[in-house]
């Protein structure tokens, strides 16, 4: 069975200045997401995370553009289709969670006009349906009494409550994918824990597949079967969350993961040293090579190929390409 | 949301206050208004009649106490000309302006919010362009001229349209392009101001997840978001328009507000120029009370964040 | 402060010029604007040198209402025709172009000293110098200006420089509000802070570390303050209560022709307001050029 989402070597670029400067902020980005499978993407602020998640709903800003690539979504090229034709598909099949929850409501709307939307659009569902819909929504994300929440406006609403009624407006399409940029960022603690446990079970229940991006590895830990990491535009690395865990092969994942703290451990937190690339204005070679570690004068050169270390691990590494090798070397000598 | 209404009530009747204070020393801080007003060669003893029938022989805080009682009063002293309260000749013409003031504000939405909309809808189009330069030329065009230059194409060379007085719809569509030409651009420039801040905010970009076809984006979504400032903005319009449609009300002979402070300038009616311009503040602070305290209850936000 | 007059600050009333590029080329720099300020400038200034005729005096000879050199009973003479004193409109035009750069200019500097230093005064003071300051903003913001205006012309009697201190008088409290909100941000800023530990003294700080820093905002709202001031002035002089006669100024003259236009002599009405448009329009277009240099933030609008 094919996969549910298959993006493959996708590249959206934003030119600015009259087309004069181009920013590759998806450059050659490709990964596959399963039915009922979560995703984590990680990296850092600015590194195109958002961006693909855009591209994916085709939602980019009138700078960007996807300049190539393929978007493979239950069998349908998304690149191909129109915004006519995306709009059944956006709210219906594939749905997104955005950042902040306080202004992702219109604040002059009820909860049921809003979270009813989706289903009133897509569905057709209308009267008293649509509002058994949107209390079984409500229901569903855990707001107490839904019948009388529904009346409310967003500002009568907790944070931790409003962005389950986001979550709630994404369920509304019953979608198969959702896409959750950063959606616990502005959340308490405590309340990001029970959010997160209550996606879970919303993804059990439902079997949705969910793309999680974050830049909280706990998080990933915590929610993915597998992550994918991003720095400047390229995905560095991925694996399942197990194997990333266990074993990074990038520098920059190893990088992430030891500035992860540890319980029990004594361990001085390990702080990435530099800044984010300019994505106008990338290093030559590997984009990481001026903050690595382990970078030889190879990196500063070209730009390091795609090397495999299992069924679905990749990474993009002269170093760990080069242990593989004389790993492989010694083995077979 | 009772403390809020208060604090609004009385920073409302301190401004009041202030205003009466205001017009109370500009009329005396420029000598004697008899002298001003009475006619060359009036004899002393007439001058002095007139001023103790007014008052203007007694000490100036007993001069401001009666001031106070003619605004309390709602009378705001007799007019020198009319002989009559300023009041009842304000609300005597208060209809007029407020016909001229409406139909104003009418061509004023017509233009200005679609253009607006447009605009910012389709920013950095031709379109924004177009709507770009009507803004400018509202704001550069002084209304009264673009009123003279009506009269000359319309009334004069094409004869479609009369040129003054009050009338059916034909004496209105002139003074009313010119009075609401120049709140035309305010509100254009508002309401594109306030749509490209609205279509910028993330619950816009869900309400384009969810998939909605555009229009209904535009046209619910941002649109009520955006209207609150507009409306506000009108509101305070209408009234400034009811008040302060000195010029266009002369020149197409409108027997509003502003024409009557104009009578009372000419003939020097110092009375009858301090009572409007009072009036007129008057009108113009409650007006600003209501339109916060009726916002404080439909934006909900405020409601609670005071 | 009220909801309704919250939008009073620079930076609210947004600025249209950005991407009207067709009105600006070469280098950024504001070529339309300037094309029209520096002529106006240079006739205004030297209007004596100029204008053919003296423009309070009736020219001798000549006919009145006089049509423009092209139409049908015009003469080379009086290239723009004469009004009904048979003076001439050209030169009453020049000379009027003076009384609304004056009025225009001064007005503005009157009204943006004053409100600068009063906001400045408000902001960085505080307690009931602030209170008393405000609340008069508050109170002279309610009347309409052009109202206002009025008023304290007809109170005060017609004279340019009265008109200039009545407009100064009126417009003042525009800039008082947004200066003083932002004194009171600046107020807390760090360098200001040093100042104060150091020892300055309230003169010293309000004139070396606020005042520099609140010209932007100043010159800003004085680019968009001296078109209104001109029309203001216009309105005025139209009403009679402005510059008086014989003195030429637009106003006035726009309510010298109102009478003849209804025969149809359209120069007395036309190019009186082709002036205030053209040099109204020139200091929107150079405001919103100079809001956006001294305001980045704006540029995407």
């Amino acid at each position: 069975m094919p996969p549910l989402l298959e993006v493959s070597e996708l590249r959206t670029h934003f030119t600015s200045f009259g087309g004069t400067r181009v920013v590759k902020a998806v450059d050659d980005v490709s990964f596959t997401l399963d039915e009922g499978e979560t995703l984590g993407l990680i990296g850092e602020s600015g590194c195109g995370k958002t961006t693909t998640c855009l591209s994916i709903v085709s939602l980019l800003p009138p700078a960007a553009r996807i300049a190539g690539g393929r978007i493979m979504f239950a069998g349908e090229d998304l690149t191909k289709k129109t915004q006519r034709e995306m709009r059944h598909i956006r709210g219906r099949s594939i749905a997104m969670i955005l950042q902040d929850p306080m202004a992702s409501l219109n604040p002059l709307f009820s909860i049921y006009m809003q979270v009813g939307e989706p289903a009133y659009y897509h569905q057709n569902i209308r009267g008293r349906s649509l509002r058994q819909r949107v209390q079984d929504l409500l229901r569903s994300v855990r707001i107490p009494s839904p019948t009388m929440r529904m009346r409310d406006y967003p500002h009568q609403m907790s944070g931790g409550m409003r962005q389950r009624i986001v979550g709630a407006i994404a369920l509304a399409g019953g979608p198969k994918l959702i896409i959750a940029d950063e959606p616990t960022t502005n959340l308490d603690v405590t309340i990001q824990a029970q959010y997160l446990d209550l996606l879970k079970d919303l993804q059990e229940d439902t079997g949705v597949a969910i793309i999680f991006v974050t830049h909280n590895l706990g998080i990933v830990a915590k929610m993915c079967d597998k992550m994918a990491v991003m720095y400047a535009g390229k995905i560095v690395e991925q694996a399942s969350v197990r194997n990333l865990f266990d074993a990074p092969k990038h520098p920059y994942t190893k990088a992430l993961l030891s500035s992860l703290p540890k319980l029990g451990s004594k361990a001085p937190l390990y702080a990435i040293p530099g800044q984010p690339p300019n994505l106008a204005r990338l290093p030559t070679g590997c984009a990481f090579h001026p903050r690595c570690r382990d970078a030889i004068p190879l990196c500063t050169e070209h730009e390091p190929q795609e090397t495999r270390f299992g069924p679905e691990w990749t990474a993009h590494c002269w170093c760990a390409a080069q242990a593989m090798q004389e790993a492989y070397d010694r083995a077979s000598a | 949301m009772g403390q809020f209404m208060i604090r609004r009530t009385v920073y409302a009747l301190i401004t009041l206050f202030i205003l009466s204070l205001t017009i109370f020393t500009v009329v005396r801080l420029t000598g004697d208004p008899v002298t001003l007003m009475a006619e060359p060669g009036a004899k002393d003893a007439d001058l002095a009649l007139v001023r103790a029938e007014w008052g203007l022989d007694r000490s100036l805080p007993m001069q401001y106490a009666a001031f106070l009682k003619n605004i309390l009063t709602g009378e705001l002293g007799q007019s020198f000309n009319y002989e009559m309260p300023v009041s009842t000749l304000y609300f005597q013409r208060l209809p007029n302006s407020l016909e001229l003031a409406l139909a104003a504000t009418l061509i004023s939405f017509v233009i200005g919010i679609p253009a607006g909309i447009v605009s910012a809808v389709r920013v950095n189009s031709p379109w924004d362009h177009v709507g770009k330069t009507i803004a400018l030329l509202g704001l550069s065009i002084p209304g009264f001229w673009l009123g003279l230059v009506m009269i000359l194409v319309f009334s004069v060379w094409l004869e479609w349209l009369p040129t003054s007085g009050q009338g059916d719809w034909r004496n209105l569509i002139m003074p009313a392009i010119a009075l609401g030409w120049y709140f035309a651009a305010s509100l254009l420039r508002l309401t594109r101001s306030s749509m490209l801040e609205v279509l910028r905010s993330e619950y816009i970009k869900l309400a384009h997840l969810k998939g909605l076809p555009s229009f209904t984006v535009i046209a619910i979504h941002a649109f009520k978001n955006a209207l609150i400032p507009v409306l506000t903005l009108a509101g305070v319009n209408l009234v400034v328009m009811i008040n302060a449609a000195v010029i266009i009300e002369v020149i197409f002979a409108w027997p509003g507000i502003g024409r009557l402070l104009y009578e009372g300038i000419f003939q020097r009616d110092f009375p009858l120029v301090q009572g409007v311009v009072m009036e007129a503040g008057i009108m113009i602070v409650l007006i600003n009370l209501i339109v916060d305290i009726l916002y404080a209850y439909i934006d909900p936000r405020i409601r609670l964040a005071r | 402060m009220s909801i309704t007059t919250l939008r009073t600050s620079a930076r609210d009333i947004p600025a249209i010029g950005g991407p009207l590029s067709w009105m600006r080329t070469g280098r950024g720099w504001p070529v339309l604007p300037l094309a029209i300020l520096i002529p106006f400038v240079f006739i205004a200034t030297f209007a004596n040198l100029i204008a053919p005729y003296d423009p309070t005096e009736p020219i001798p000879g000549a006919k009145i209402f006089e049509p423009p050199f092209w139409a049908q009973g015009g003469s080379f003479h009086t290239l723009l025709g004469t009004d009904y004193q048979s003076r001439d409109v050209l030169s009453r035009l020049i000379f009027g172009a003076r009384v609304s750069l004056i009025v225009g200019v001064m007005g503005t500097i009157v009204a943006g000293g004053l409100g600068t230093a009063l906001g400045m005064l408000a902001g960085y003071i505080g307690g009931w110098v602030d209170q008393v300051i405000m609340r008069v903003t508050d109170a002279w913001l309610a009347l309409p200006a052009i109202v206002f205006a009025i008023f304290l012309a007809t109170m005060v009697g017609p004279s340019m420089w009265n008109i200039v201190i009545i407009l100064g008088a009126v417009y003042w409290t525009r800039y008082a509000r947004v200066i003083r909100g932002e004194v009171l941000s600046l107020r807390e800023r760090d360098f200001v802070k040093l100042a104060e530990i150091a020892g300055a003294s309230r003169t010293r700080i309000i004139i070396r570390h606020i005042l520099p820093n609140v010209m932007n905002s100043t010159m800003v709202l004085a680019s968009l303050t001296i078109g209104v001031v001109i029309i203001a002035e216009a309105s005025l002089s139209f009403l009679g209560v402005g510059v008086p006669p014989p003195q030429p100024a637009w106003g006035s003259m726009l309510a010298d022709g109102r009478s003849m236009l209804m025969v149809g002599d359209w120069w007395l009405t036309i190019f009186p307001g082709l002036g205030i448009l053209l040099v109204v329009l020139a200091t929107q277009l150079l405001g919103d050029w100079l809001r956006i240099r001294l305001d980045p933030q704006q540029r995407n609008l």
